[in-house]
């Protein structure tokens, strides 16, 4: 049954105005009325986002809930919206994860509470905005707004050295946007329109191709982020508060890829095909060097923020494997596997980067320090939150049964297709992840109680269990039963490879 | 349409002007507040006869023996710099009254005759009418920057001003003289069929035409003709600063638009290739310097230079979009700039201008509202959506690289990076930092109001740009190729 609400538009604007309003009304309330306004508002759009995915229609690769009004007459811009099976999944981890945040930020936010929530919530908006904008220009202002939020997050929340790591974060944001703009501009003058299925369907020679790529790589590696434009992210995600650290690490990063799946696959397929041996080995030196990066931190927000690039080299992978998989077996439908693993992935590390943080700041907010080496024997004193912890933990080192073990299993099956040693390197990921998660895990929870302050610590509350029990269901859902998922986003991706497939140069020299 | 119909807009404000210049000596001394009215309503006066229906002629109308022209360009750039002479009278008077300031009465006159200036500047048609509009204008902004007659540094900064200005003046005067020597004639009209079969003059003509644009570069303060803009901003008393940093420089797109595109078309290759050079090296050394700064209106100046580098790439395009491009961004950037002062305006107080940086530490703990308000136009300013910045920066490209010129765009997104920079700063001292005092700011409820609204604007126009970019693009229709 189809609803005939805007359910997309509410997904987006429900949570901005909503954010406006308790930023605005909630500087006269009591912070209790404006936590639970903002609980109320992110709870409505998540079940407005649950609508979305009753009424989709998996066996069709076409926008749905598509809506398309007139922005800017003079020139054809649309505020057009629309989701396939490759955004939806985007759309509910966004719509879940800010729930999540709600509830997380619930006793530790004391300063100026109202402007925090409100915050998440706009951020909320903008985030569904870029995963559902189908108009290159409405994506753009959408991803670049999403910015401003997420800088006065960091800014003001955060840690000792915030003002470094979120100016930081907006540069090398901003730095990889704006050439993105160029491309899109350039693109608009080719095609003459800035909908982005008339951009995709433009004939563009492989050299216009490849700059556009290159404009694009820019702005979307700087958001995964790939080697070498990551050193922006542990930063951002030791000094932002635990909220700011989940949306980053959940959502934001997903953006990229999403990016890539949207964007440079099928606007510029040629081009694609020409570097794909730069992408794959730069999503091979994040895998393997990164993983060894993780393995030395001493500082756990640090040592998951690198765990978190690391994890997205597999996305990056699974995404241009598909050229060589081509090569090898002469049918692009043999890559969807890999993609379909990088989609996976992307989800499944949303849950698990989102609830290592979650759980890392559950120890921070008790005691003032991210050092592993301030802990040890947590265990003995908070056995609830260890459990959790270690199955985040497993999660994270791609354990079967997770979601973790899904998008990489995914992903490594599909690369012995395209090449053995990608293969072999990408499976060292296995090792190195158990190696860097468990031993911090161990080091931290195990072992003696270390010292008085550890010793003082009590097990988490009610609220907090109730935030990681959730992540803790979505996290074993999606390792045992990943079937939902993968039906949703199928036809699309092959839709998406049929695109790819369609080499562009070879058009322009057939006409 | 009769001459005096034509310029009935002009006469009036003339008329207007020395009207509250009588008004300021008579009664103004007794009743502030009877300039400051006498002043809002002139330009209010002036500004319904420029937006009547009648004067917005389909085609350009010549008056005055072709020295004078009314088109829909010069119409819509009138009415946009009374609207911004009226707001920025708002904030002078709001700025002088808290001062207390003897001085604040010869200030509207003043403003007025600039303004008178300006209409000229945009409505002319000939080499004469240029010059008399720009040496008014002129004039008048000298004496509003020492109006502050005991500052040291107001002084200071008319003085370079005057100085470096009246060389600007020459400059144009010599290209200008050039150009009659070719050309023989000042009418701009002729001027643009006589380049075209000038084959043989060329060099002379380019040569002319070479001082033309340093006349021009200096009024809109491009690099290197920008000297004397960051000490006249930083000197200045800030609602003058705020009067120099808006209107004038409509007005200097409109002199620019008659001279290069209605005069001197036939140039167009060569005027390009200058104004490439101009707007690199504007964008290049206003952001760069802009960093360096500590005083708040000498960042907003160098910004403004990298501004105005960026106004001139839409320009460059040399086709009818890009100068729509061009006029949007001016516009835009004249809204911006206001309320950038503005709330310089809002943090004064009888002790103390707040220029300095570090007044606004702490501004979203104090007065979490007009700290928004400053966001939003630092955000803007640094050409980040939604804010109307963002579309300005937007239009621009968009033309530049249908122009084809897309490693020009590539260098002003590189620019604009550097840019965000200070840009974040600022919203970094107002949000990340604590203030010195915890109190809000104070203020009257008229400047409050006016802030928001010019604030706000930026956002809307954020949100919707269609019908300011539809105004842009209809006055520009005129110059589409045939």
């Amino acid at each position: 049954m189809h609803s005939d609400l805007p359910l997309l538009s509410l997904c987006i604007w429900l949570p901005i105005l909503g954010g406006l309003w308790v930023i605005f009304a909630g500087s006269r309330v009591l912070d209790r009325a404006v936590k639970q306004d903002a609980l109320i508002l992110a709870l409505a759009t998540l079940a407005l986002s649950l609508l979305l995915y009753r009424d989709f229609n998996a066996a069709s690769a076409t926008m749905q809930f598509a809506e398309r009004y007139t922005w800017i007459d003079a020139f054809k811009i649309y505020y057009h919206i629309g989701i396939d099976g490759i955004a939806l999944p985007l759309v509910l981890l966004t719509t879940f994860t800010t729930v999540i945040v709600v509830i997380a930020g619930w006793e530790v936010i004391e300063d100026r509470v109202n402007q925090y929530m409100g915050a998440f919530l706009i951020l909320e908006g903008l985030m569904v905005g870029v995963f559902s904008a189908l108009d290159s220009i409405l994506f753009y202002v959408f991803w670049e707004a999403m910015l401003i939020p997420m800088f006065l997050i960091i800014g003001i929340w955060g840690g000792p050295r915030r003002v470094y790591a979120t100016i930081k974060f907006f540069l090398y944001t901003f730095l990889g946007s704006v050439f993105m703009l160029v491309a899109l501009l350039y693109l608009h003058a080719q095609a003459g329109s800035f909908a982005l299925q008339d951009m995709q369907d433009v004939v563009l020679t492989l050299s216009e191709q490849k700059w556009i790529f290159i404009a694009f790589l820019l702005a979307f590696a700087v958001k995964v982020p790939m080697w070498p434009v990551h050193t922006w992210l542990p930063d951002a995600h030791v000094e932002a508060p635990t909220g700011g650290s989940v949306v980053l690490a959940a959502i934001m990063l997903k953006m990229g890829g999403y990016g890539f799946l949207r964007f440079s696959l099928p606007i510029t397929p040629d081009a694609a095909a020409a570097f794909d041996w730069l992408m794959i080995l730069l999503s091979l030196i994040a895998v393997v060097y990164i993983g060894f990066v993780a393995l030395v931190q001493q500082d756990m927000k640090k040592l998951i923020a690198y765990s978190s690039i690391s994890h997205m080299g597999f996305v990056t992978l699974g995404l241009f494997m598909m050229f060589d998989i081509h090569a090898n077996t002469g049918n692009f439908q043999d890559a969807a596997m890999g993609v379909e693993g990088a989609m996976v992935q992307m989800i499944s590390h949303g849950f698990i980067s989102g609830a290592m943080f979650l759980c890392v700041g559950v120890l921070y907010d008790r005691m003032h320090s991210r050092m592993i080496n301030d802990y040890g024997g947590v265990v003995n004193v908070m056995p609830r939150f260890a459990a959790f912890m270690m199955l985040f933990a497993m999660a994270n080192a791609g354990l079967p049964a997770t979601s973790g073990f899904v998008g990489e299993f995914l992903v490594i099956v599909s690369s012995f297709k395209a090449n053995f040693w990608y293969a072999f390197l990408a499976a060292t990921t296995l090792i190195l992840g158990a190696a860097y998660t468990l031993w911090m895990y161990k080091r931290v929870v195990f072992g003696e109680i270390r010292n008085s302050h550890v010793a003082e610590l009590t097990d988490i509350t009610g609220r907090e269990t109730l935030v990681l029990a959730s992540l803790a269901v979505a996290v074993l859902a999606l390792g045992i039963w990943p079937a939902p998922l993968l039906d949703v986003m199928h036809v699309s991706v092959e839709h998406l490879l049929e695109q790819v497939a369609q080499s562009k140069t070879s058009i322009a020299a057939y006409e | 349409m009769n001459d005096f119909a034509l310029i009935l807009p002009e006469a009036t404000l003339l008329v207007l002007a020395c009207g509250v210049l009588l008004l300021d000596a008579f009664i103004g001394k007794r009743v502030p507040a009877a300039t400051f009215w006498g002043a809002v309503v002139s330009c209010l006066v002036v500004l319904a006869q420029v937006a009547s229906p009648g004067y917005m002629p389909e085609a350009a109308v010549f008056g005055f023996a072709g020295t004078l022209r009314v088109d829909v360009m010069g119409t819509v750039l009138k009415s946009f710099l009374l609207v911004l002479v009226v707001v920025s009278f708002f904030y002078a008077h709001e700025y002088f009254s808290k001062q207390r300031q003897e001085v604040q009465g010869e200030y509207y006159p003043l403003a007025l005759f600039a303004t008178l200036g300006m209409m000229v500047l945009v409505s002319a048609n000939s080499l004469l009418t240029i010059y008399l509009g720009l040496e008014l204008l002129s004039l008048s902004l000298y004496s509003l920057v020492a109006l502050q007659r005991d500052s040291v540094t107001a002084s200071e900064a008319a003085m370079k001003y005057f100085v470096l200005g009246a060389l600007a003046s020459g400059m144009l005067l010599y290209g200008m003289s050039m150009l009659y020597g070719v050309a023989g004639t000042l009418d701009l009209s002729e001027l643009l069929i006589k380049v075209g079969n000038l084959e043989e003059q060329r060099l002379l003509l380019t040569f002319g035409l070479v001082f033309l644009v340093v006349g021009i570069a200096f009024k809109l303060g491009v690099v290197p003709f920008h000297m004397w803009l960051p000490d006249v901003y930083q000197g200045a008393a800030t609602p003058v600063t705020q009067f120099i940093g808006t209107a004038p420089k409509l007005a200097a797109f409109g002199m620019a638009m008659r001279l290069l595109v209605d005069g001197l078309w036939g140039l167009s290759e060569h005027w390009q290739q200058m104004l490439i050079i101009l707007s690199i090296l504007s964008m290049g050394v206003g952001n760069l310097l802009a960093i360096a700064q500590r005083n708040f209106k000498r960042m907003l100046a160098y910004s403004t230079i990298a501004h105005m580098g960026f106004l001139l790439l839409g320009m460059l395009s040399a086709t009818a979009s890009g100068y729509a491009a061009s006029m949007f961004y001016v516009t835009l950037y004249a809204l911006m700039s206001m309320g950038a002062f503005g709330s310089i305006i809002l943090l004064a107080s009888a002790r103390s201008e707040a220029d300095e940086l570090s007044d606004l530490a702490g501004l979203a703990k104090r007065s979490p509202w007009f700290a928004f308000i400053l966001l939003i136009l630092m955000f803007s300013m640094a050409g980040v959506p939604p804010f109307g910045g963002f579309w300005a920066k937007w239009f621009v490209l968009k033309e530049v690289i249908v122009a084809d010129y897309v490693w020009l765009a590539g260098i002003a997104v590189m620019f604009s990076l550097v840019g965000a920079y200070y840009y974040l700063r600022i919203v970094k001292l107002m949000y990340f930092d604590e203030p010195e005092t915890p109190y809000p700011v104070s203020a009257t409820t008229d400047l409050k109001l006016v802030l928001s609204v010019n604030g706000l604007v930026v956002l809307v126009l954020g949100i919707v740009p269609s019908t300011l970019m539809s105004v842009c693009i209809s006055a520009t229709i005129p110059y589409l190729p045939w």
